[in-house]
């Protein structure tokens, strides 16, 4: 079976300068995978690559079999890839309908969108409560499962999250972790790039990790730390030979 | 024991109920360098912003020299000896280089009024000792070549390097730098270092912020690790690695 969403051999970075060197991901139907790496590993640079927002030198991304390569955000967007950037993701003076609204610009008809929302506050009860609220008044862990709710909005069938548990105490990191579940169990294939590298394995069957713009390690993600090396071949101090 | 050139005694620093530093104490005794790790956010910045004045601490005290400096201001600790290279460097852009070096230095007589006007022999005697020792630093940080050049010319990798540049021209007795490393060629990162090592066998001391830990781990003498504004693990380099404290800070809990 081909994976829903690939990204071969990726050079990317910005202006001049590559920052990601000959990345490979791929990520099949259903199933979540992370990409982890301690700062400056260049995880955030291959996702904004993918749709644009960083300079693609080289390589090729594939969805659904297709290469859609260079492909314009928006399209992507309409395809049927979802992206939750990091920071900035949110409409603060949008209420959350109103931000779950602008989620589904490319659905057509009211109908499918009255549909869409249904579905989603199945998904996040805690958002429909407060579906009046701004979004700028939304605690961290709100906002951030707004975001991909927001995301979600637009059906896709690979979700590209940036960090979704960055600064988020434990008890809203692990809402966001069993809503992603539910998310792949509803069939939608999810790429998280994360530095909270053992809860974002924790819900992966595989994990990718970058050190300094090159995929140093992938495996399956019960195992990828394993090894007392691999956690030195992370921090980048196992040629040190501690 | 000696008495550490710089001591911190439970000191805490929170936004709201944000804890950013919790209760940390540390000891940096004088000469070598010192390192600090930890991931984003574990309060490393927060915790050199205090050391230098730029935030209060809410509670606690920091000791320079055996003194308390918890409620001195930036400048009167910066007078001290205790000097930072912020992690983005603050340059004055319509300056050359060699003037952005000279403003760093302690001590200008002809800051003084008195001096100015009438002992004019002595502070150009002394500027022109400081020329000297700035140009042999922006040799050192391989910015010879730049010495007339604004600094608004400067690449980014340039940028850090005169900011370390700075740093050392104020004679600093304690310099503390925020990731020297980043954004340089891996090369040069570990040659900074070097420069910086040999700078501590002539008596100053670094603390160093570094995510490069391979490189930092090479040359310092002893490292602090924080989580989540705590100090969770400290020691010699080669004990920090084989410290469990170290990889949960860095790779998180299940």
């Amino acid at each position: 079976m081909a994976p829903v969403f690939m990204v071969e051999n990726v050079n990317a970075g910005y202006g001049d300068v590559v920052i990601v060197h000959g990345v490979s991901v791929k990520v099949d139907e259903g199933e979540i995978v992370a990409v982890v790496g301690p700062n400056g590993s260049g995880k955030s640079t291959l996702l904004k690559s993918i749709l644009g927002f960083a300079k693609l030198f080289a390589g090729s991304i594939f969805y659904q079999g297709k290469d859609i390569t260079g492909m314009a955000s928006d399209r992507a967007v309409s395809m049927g890839i979802g992206y939750v950037p990091q920071v900035n993701n949110v409409f603060p003076n949008l209420t959350i309908s109103e931000n779950l609204d602008m989620g589904a610009y490319h659905r057509k008809g009211r109908a499918s969108v009255k549909a869409g929302l249904k579905e989603i506050f199945e998904m996040f009860p805690e958002l429909e409560v407060r579906e009046n609220a701004l979004a700028g008044n939304l605690s961290g862990g709100e906002r951030q499962m707004l975001a991909i709710a927001r995301a979600m909005m637009a059906q896709p069938k690979v979700l590209l999250l940036d960090e979704p548990l960055a600064s988020l105490s434990p008890k809203p990191v692990s809402v966001i972790l069993s809503k992603l579940r539910k998310i792949k169990e509803a069939g939608t294939a999810i790429i998280i790039v994360e530095q909270s590298v053992k809860k974002a394995l924790s819900v992966s069957s595989r994990g990718y990790v970058l050190v300094q713009g090159t995929c140093a390690m992938e495996g399956e993600a019960s195992s990828l730390f394993a090894e007392e090396s691999s956690k030195q071949r992370y921090l980048g101090l196992e040629a040190k030979g501690y | 024991m000696e008495e550490a050139l710089l001591k911190i005694r439970e000191v805490s620093k929170h936004f709201g109920g944000l804890y950013a530093v919790n209760e940390v104490d540390l000891d940096i005794e004088e000469g070598g360098i010192w390192g600090l790790v930890g991931p984003n956010g574990s309060g490393k910045t927060t915790l050199f912003n205090t050391i230098l004045g730029l935030y209060k601490p809410d509670h606690g005290a920091i000791y320079f020299n055996g003194k308390c400096i918890s409620n001195l201001a930036p400048h009167d600790i910066y007078g001290q000896g205790v000097v930072n290279a912020f992690q983005l460097p603050r340059l004055f852009n319509q300056m050359s280089v060699l003037d952005n070096m000279l403003v760093a230095a302690r001590g200008h007589q002809g800051d003084k009024c008195l001096y100015s006007l009438f002992w004019r022999k002595s502070w150009q005697a002394q500027e022109e000792g400081l020329i000297e020792e700035a140009l042999d630093i922006l040799k050192l940080v391989d910015l010879g070549k730049c010495t007339f050049s604004l600094a608004g010319e400067l690449s980014g990798g340039q940028r850090k390097l005169l900011e370390v540049g700075r740093g050392l021209m104020a004679k600093p007795r304690l310099l503390l730098l925020d990731e020297p490393a980043a954004g340089i060629n891996p090369a040069l990162g570990k040659s900074i270092f070097q420069k910086l090592k040999d700078f501590s066998c002539n008596g100053t001391t670094f603390f160093i912020v570094e995510h490069r830990l391979e490189i930092l781990f090479e040359f310092a003498n002893w490292v602090y690790v924080m989580n989540r504004g705590r100090m969770v693990a400290q020691g010699e380099p080669h004990d920090v690695v084989n410290s469990p404290a170290f990889y949960e800070a860095y790779l998180g809990e299940e």
